[in-house]
């Protein structure tokens, strides 16, 4: 992010109130969740809380590193079939099946990261882009993943054991605590000497890398971290909505997340939590329109683009002259 | 006639295949080149300007649909006149785009062109979309160009060759415009440092306009060659477009001369694999691309950043 001026979407400013404004932040998203499911329906903030912490996760790459990744669906994607297929086909618990199809988007990332971070800006936009389409048409491919169809009917199973995730209200507080545990991990990253690094790395590399930082390494364990925690948001889907198919690793759905954080605001913790439930609320709403809704989605691409680069979350914390 | 075991028509004609689809390429690529060396945005929307080309070039034959009409107003235009229509409809497309969109971003971070062109692309192929369904239409090759010739070891359709050779003409033009004429020059010189030639009195806006338009041009013209090969769909642009990304990755996005040899290069790799190793064939594109990152980050013909 070099030669920006008037542009504050990435950069944050921290002062002392920002703590509390967002302890604030926190506590009243929290409230909100635990109350949504009275008033929506479970599922579908169950989805859209899937998507919150893939766009955190995404958001973790381009907000704080400054590396746009195009392809962010490879992860997300193949956690889902990998959870899907553990669970269905293997018999593993809904827990095992989560951490393999996590650790596999981990894998996915090491693998993937260590190419693309060899360029930068929108090189490496493409780069992930393309190796996100590979992976497209492998899984389009490979017999496992049952090609068009995808990976149907997965057993929700019982959690440890014990839970009955067939309950609504279990699995609604499963994936609570995974998006809540997630996001705090994120919020932990960026605030850890860690993530200072990071936050040079995205100003300015080639002063970081003269303090003696070596970024490569740095960049590298961003986007695993990234891609780790996009699996887990993969994961979750495949068990909440027990499928896993090609929509996911699609690389439609790349650009749905980048939307997503785009619509919260780029660089702001909160923001891609709130373009998640916007995004989600408008897609399910607008499902009947067909195709008028990719129409819309670009719309609010290119508004965003030109008018709004803070997003919802960027303007209110302009407004309110703290960071959120 | 076997040559590794495999019939000489079935090489042959995966080649033959992997030369057009490397002509699309190049043409393709070219025109992101031209466009991300003076305006340094990645034109997302290439693919869907190269469906526009083609959609274009099916309006000017059959009608041109205009809405709360019951008939479409026709014109009857042939291929011929397509081809020298279309990239002018679609330059101009993109001047429109540019104009009121892009001129606004230059001095922004380089992702905001891309994300701002990805929504131009989702708005144009969803309108496409929602008025022309999913399913291609035919549109049919121009009577001068069907027929084909024996050339012994294969059969050669006419309009295959002409594509190959066409393309390969306007490649070849381009990159003697840019890198050999005074124009050129001043385009090269712009894209170094565009304070000092604009002291030479030269009207940088207007050529950043005009080149944006020429690239999108070349999406066009592209698409009014495809046309006949591939059915005139929405979907056209979205499915080339990646690979095309990855073809640049390759090249180098520098070099104009990168853009075009390993389009045509990449083609005909893709058309071999498709020949010995099939399922492979999708994918192989990007698996080079992954090699090459890892030997030449810069790509085969870029220079380092």
């Amino acid at each position: 992010m070099a030669d920006t001026t008037a542009d504050t979407t990435i950069t944050a400013s921290s002062e002392p109130s920002s703590r509390r404004a967002e302890i604030v932040a926190f506590l009243f998203m929290v409230a909100i969740l635990i109350a949504a499911p009275v008033f929506i329906y479970p599922i579908s903030v169950m989805k859209a809380l899937c998507f919150a912490l893939f766009a955190c996760a995404f958001n973790l790459l381009i907000g704080f590193v400054g590396l746009l990744s195009f392809g962010h669906a490879l992860y997300f994607g193949w956690a889902a079939y990998i959870c899907a297929h553990a669970a269905k086909v293997w018999g593993l618990t809904p827990e095992l099946a989560i951490l393999l199809g996590t650790l596999s988007a981990c894998g996915l990332g090491l693998v993937a990261g260590s190419i693309a971070i060899r360029r930068q800006g929108i090189y490496f936009a493409m780069i992930t882009l393309a190796l996100a389409q590979m992976m497209f048409f492998f899984a389009l491919q490979a017999p496992f993943t049952h090609g068009e169809d995808g990976i149907q009917a997965v057993p929700r199973g019982k959690l440890f054991g014990v839970i009955d995730l067939t309950n609504q209200t279990n699995m609604y507080i499963l994936v609570l605590v995974i998006f809540l545990a997630g996001f705090l991990l994120i919020y932990r990253i960026i605030n850890s000497p860690f993530g200072e690094v990071l936050k040079a790395i995205r100003e300015n590399e080639p002063r970081a890398i003269s303090l003696g930082y070596k970024t490569e390494r740095y960049k590298l364990a961003a986007f695993v971290l990234s891609a780790t925690l996009a699996g887990l948001a993969g994961s979750t889907k495949a068990i909440v909505f027990q499928l896993a198919s090609l929509t996911d690793v699609d690389w439609t759905m790349s650009g749905e997340v980048v939307l997503m954080s785009l619509v919260g605001g780029l660089g702001t913790i909160f923001g891609p939590v709130v373009g998640a439930f916007i995004i989600i609320a408008m897609q399910d709403n607008l499902a009947s329109y067909g195709q008028w809704v990719t129409v819309i989605q670009g719309i609010i691409f290119v508004l965003c683009v030109l008018l709004f680069r803070r997003g919802v979350v960027g303007e209110i914390a302009n407004l309110l002259k703290v960071k959120l | 006639m076997d040559i590794f075991g495999i019939p000489s028509q079935a090489l042959f004609g995966q080649l033959l295949l992997g030369l057009i689809n490397g002509s699309f390429y190049a043409l393709l690529s070219l025109g992101l080149a031209v466009i991300f060396g003076m305006l340094n945005i990645i034109n997302f929307s290439h693919g869907a300007q190269y469906m526009m080309g083609a959609f274009v070039a099916y309006f000017l034959l059959n009608g041109i649909p205009i809405p709360g009409m019951a008939q479409p107003i026709k014109l009857g235009l042939n291929y011929w006149w397509a081809l020298l229509i279309v990239p002018f409809v679609v330059a101009a497309f993109g001047i429109i785009i540019e104009r009121l969109f892009l001129h606004r971003l230059y001095n922004l971070d380089h992702l905001y062109g891309l994300l701002l062109t990805f929504g131009i692309a989702l708005i144009t192929e969803g309108l496409f979309r929602n008025s022309f369904g999913s399913s291609g239409l035919p549109y049919r090759a121009p009577p001068q160009l069907t027929g084909g010739y024996n050339l012994g070891f294969m059969f050669l359709p006419t309009y295959r060759g002409w594509v190959v050779v066409f393309s390969l003409v306007v490649c070849i033009a381009t990159w003697f415009v840019i890198e050999k004429t005074r124009l050129g020059a001043n385009l090269r010189a712009a894209t170094e440092n565009p304070t000092l030639v604009r002291a030479f009195g030269i009207n940088v806006p207007r050529m950043i306009t005009l080149t944006y338009g020429f690239g999108v041009g070349l999406a066009g013209l592209a698409g009014v060659m495809a046309a006949p090969i591939y059915n005139v769909s929405p979907q056209m642009g979205a499915n080339i477009i990646i690979v095309v990304f990855a073809v640049v990755v390759i090249g180098g996005m520098g070099s104009i001369m990168g853009a075009i040899v390993t389009g045509f290069a990449l083609g005909v790799v893709e058309g071999l694999t498709k020949v010995f190793f099939p399922e492979a064939s999708n994918t192989v594109i990007f698996v080079i691309m992954a090699i090459v990152l890892l030997v030449r980050p810069a790509g085969l013909f870029g220079r380092t950043a």
